[in-house]
């Protein structure tokens, strides 16, 4: 059924129709309004036999659902941000463990400074720690995305992180068919776990593997992430047919068809990027885009196919490698063997606007493009704050000058 | 596409009315996305939300920076924030206010729009009448329906009690109904077309 939803609502009820059994989490903005609505559900009975744990922290929550799944449980936790640093060891555990638990990670950036907006810093810090990280396009793309997750981490026994725009998809109201719950039944079969935490039966699982036996594991693990590059198209074929539309993917193309120019782009952003796209089209510019839907593991392959005979590819992330630059745009250039501009965007929450992208996608053509490329950024209070500093030897926090230095400059409109 | 911004204070229930917005357009048939400020939010601090409408599918995420219609829930934050900029040229305004144009020095400088595209009024003293609190958001609502025809009374009403059922939801849609009755009398002035 068709409702105007927020976001987070929207992923609460799709999450209650995958009948976790454990749900634990910690609050932080923006990922919130999500499990206060599971919370809400679990109390009132609407999601079976699902318990729903208040914990003390991040750390706990994920370690919650740890010992949760590994006793055979199916288990779903949320987070953003400092929130999924502060449990990052258990983020390796679970995945260590080969345990499919599944995680919304609603993107924000990480402090300091403190900011609660979006980006996808978070998640980003967290790429290589053995879950498979798919991204949202937007809220129909987020809900459907869970869904398929549980089915994805429940086959390969991988963890899986569902990232979405904090904010901009989270408390974003926007039209989407809700599914149901025969629909999720008849997608997503029961948790059938191999080998299950039993106080009657104990075993233990987590035992210390030395250097004997360490790489073979860890093998094994990118072994599975091989496997999900081609499990992840078969399952977005089978959910189309379940639910008819298509959602999810290792990466889809839009215009990229006699493309010179190609914005690769991941998360909400895709929508702008789109429109831009159009706009330039209708201007005679032979532009497309690719969203990337699954981040780990990296469709290196499938990327390669789709930007074959492309002239210029451009990356546009909210992320930043301080002192490198782009995070995707390297991997891409990996994939490609070939280079690729990068252009870092929307830090902190700033907001990409569509005339930016375009202006940005027009510069890329004129090759005046710097090596990255900060969309957006003022160069006032960059040029203000550092010319006394080249000469003098100072150390200590920035922040509160910077802002001073906007606000006296008077580029805030709202 | 109609770009709606609302321009409030922390507390006023800004996001509301943008959902509540956009969910009314949603009832009309229409396609609406709604979602709030890249802005501090704290009670009393100025924030805003944003609403967009359209025929169509929306995919545009940025923020409003060129609005078609403003919502002003609180008439103080015109000597504060920079409510107007962006405003397209045949664009709407609606301000909650007890002050005229005139009073609120607004009058020149809102000239250059077609007559029957700006108005302020009392809605918070209808949200005392009603709900016992300068709650705004409901008769702005109501008022906007009147004042752009961009959504049906009917919709804002449905929304409203879709949002906030029992007798909260009833008295907020009360005040939007007189709202509504309000400014299609003090409006007189036929509405020029879509921004």
């Amino acid at each position: 059924m068709t409702v105007q939803i927020e976001g987070s609502q929207a992923v609460a009820e799709t999450v209650a129709l995958c009948r976790p059994d454990v749900v634990a989490a910690y609050p932080i903005s923006p990922q919130t309004h999500i499990v206060e609505r599971l919370a809400r559900k679990a109390a009132k009975g609407e999601i079976g036999r699902c318990q729903f744990l208040n914990v003390e922290s991040e750390f706990a929550a994920l370690s919650v659902l740890i010992g949760a799944s590994a006793t055979g449980a199916r288990t779903y936790t949320a987070t953003s941000s400092q929130g999924l640093l502060f449990m990052a060891e258990a983020v390796y555990n679970a995945a260590g463990l080969g345990l499919p638990i599944v995680m919304t990670v609603a993107n924000r950036a990480i402090g300091a400074p403190i900011n609660i907006w979006n980006d996808h810093s978070d998640s980003m810090a967290l790429r290589d720690a053995g879950w498979i990280q798919l991204f949202a396009e937007d809220n129909q793309e987020a809900a459907d995305l869970h869904i398929q997750a549980f089915r994805l981490a429940e086959e390969l026994s991988c963890p899986v992180m569902v990232c979405m725009d904090g904010y901009v998809l989270t408390h974003a109201y926007e039209p989407l068919d809700l599914p149901n719950a025969s629909q999720v039944d008849r997608y997503l079969p029961p948790y059938s776990p191999v080998q299950v935490l039993d106080v009657t039966a104990p075993v233990s699982i987590g035992a210390m593997v030395g250097p004997e036996a360490f790489m073979e594991v860890k093998y094994l693990s990118h072994h599975q992430h091989l496997r999900a590059l081609e499990l992840i198209p078969e399952l977005t074929g089978v959910f189309e047919q379940h639910f008819h539309r298509r959602s999810g993917g290792l990466c889809t193309p839009y215009r990229v068809e006699d493309a010179d120019i190609v914005v690769i782009a991941l998360g909400s952003v895709i929508g702008t990027i789109k429109d831009a796209v159009d706009e330039l089209r209708h201007e005679g510019v032979a532009v497309g885009c690719v969203k990337i839907g699954c981040y780990r593991p990296f469709p290196k392959q499938q990327l390669r196919a789709l930007l074959e005979g492309v002239t210029r590819v451009i990356v546009v992330e909210k992320d930043l490698a301080v002192g490198m630059g782009g995070i995707v745009s390297a991997d891409v250039q990996l994939a490609l063997k070939g280079p690729v501009h990068t252009v870092i965007a929307g830090l902190g929450g700033r907001s990409i606007s569509k005339a930016s992208l375009k202006q940005m996608i027009q510069a890329a053509r004129g090759e005046r493009l710097a090596d990255p490329h900060f969309l957006d950024l003022n160069w006032n209070v960059i040029d203000q704050e550092r010319s006394p500093r080249r000469d003098t030897r100072r150390a200590g926090p920035m922040a509160e000058q910077v802002l001073r230095a906007v606000n006296a400059i008077g580029v805030k409109l709202i | 596409m109609w770009q709606i911004r609302f321009h409030g204070r922390g507390g006023q229930g800004v996001v509301t009315a943008a959902e509540l917005l956009a969910l009314a357009a949603f009832t009309d048939g229409k396609y609406a996305q709604a979602f709030p400020s890249f802005g501090s939010e704290r009670m009393g601090a100025p924030v805003a939300a944003f609403c967009r409408i359209d025929e169509k599918a929306i995919r545009l995420r940025e923020a409003v920076m060129s609005p078609d219609a403003l919502i002003v829930q609180d008439a103080t934050l015109l000597d504060q924030v920079d409510v107007f900029a962006g405003l397209a040229p045949l664009g709407y305004v609606l301000i909650n206010s007890p002050q005229s144009l005139d009073a609120l020095h607004l009058e020149e400088f809102l000239s250059t729009l077609p007559n029957g595209h700006v108005f302020s009024f009392p809605a918070s003293d209808l949200g005392l009448k009603y709900l016992n609190r300068p709650i705004a958001n409901a008769p702005l609502l109501g008022g906007f329906a009147a004042l752009t025809g961009l959504i049906t009374f009917a919709s804002v009403e449905s929304a409203i009690l879709h949002k906030f059922p029992g007798p909260i939801g009833e008295a907020n849609a009360s005040a939007a109904q007189e709202a509504y009755e309000y400014v299609t009398t003090h409006v007189t002035v036929l509405r020029g077309d879509c921004p």
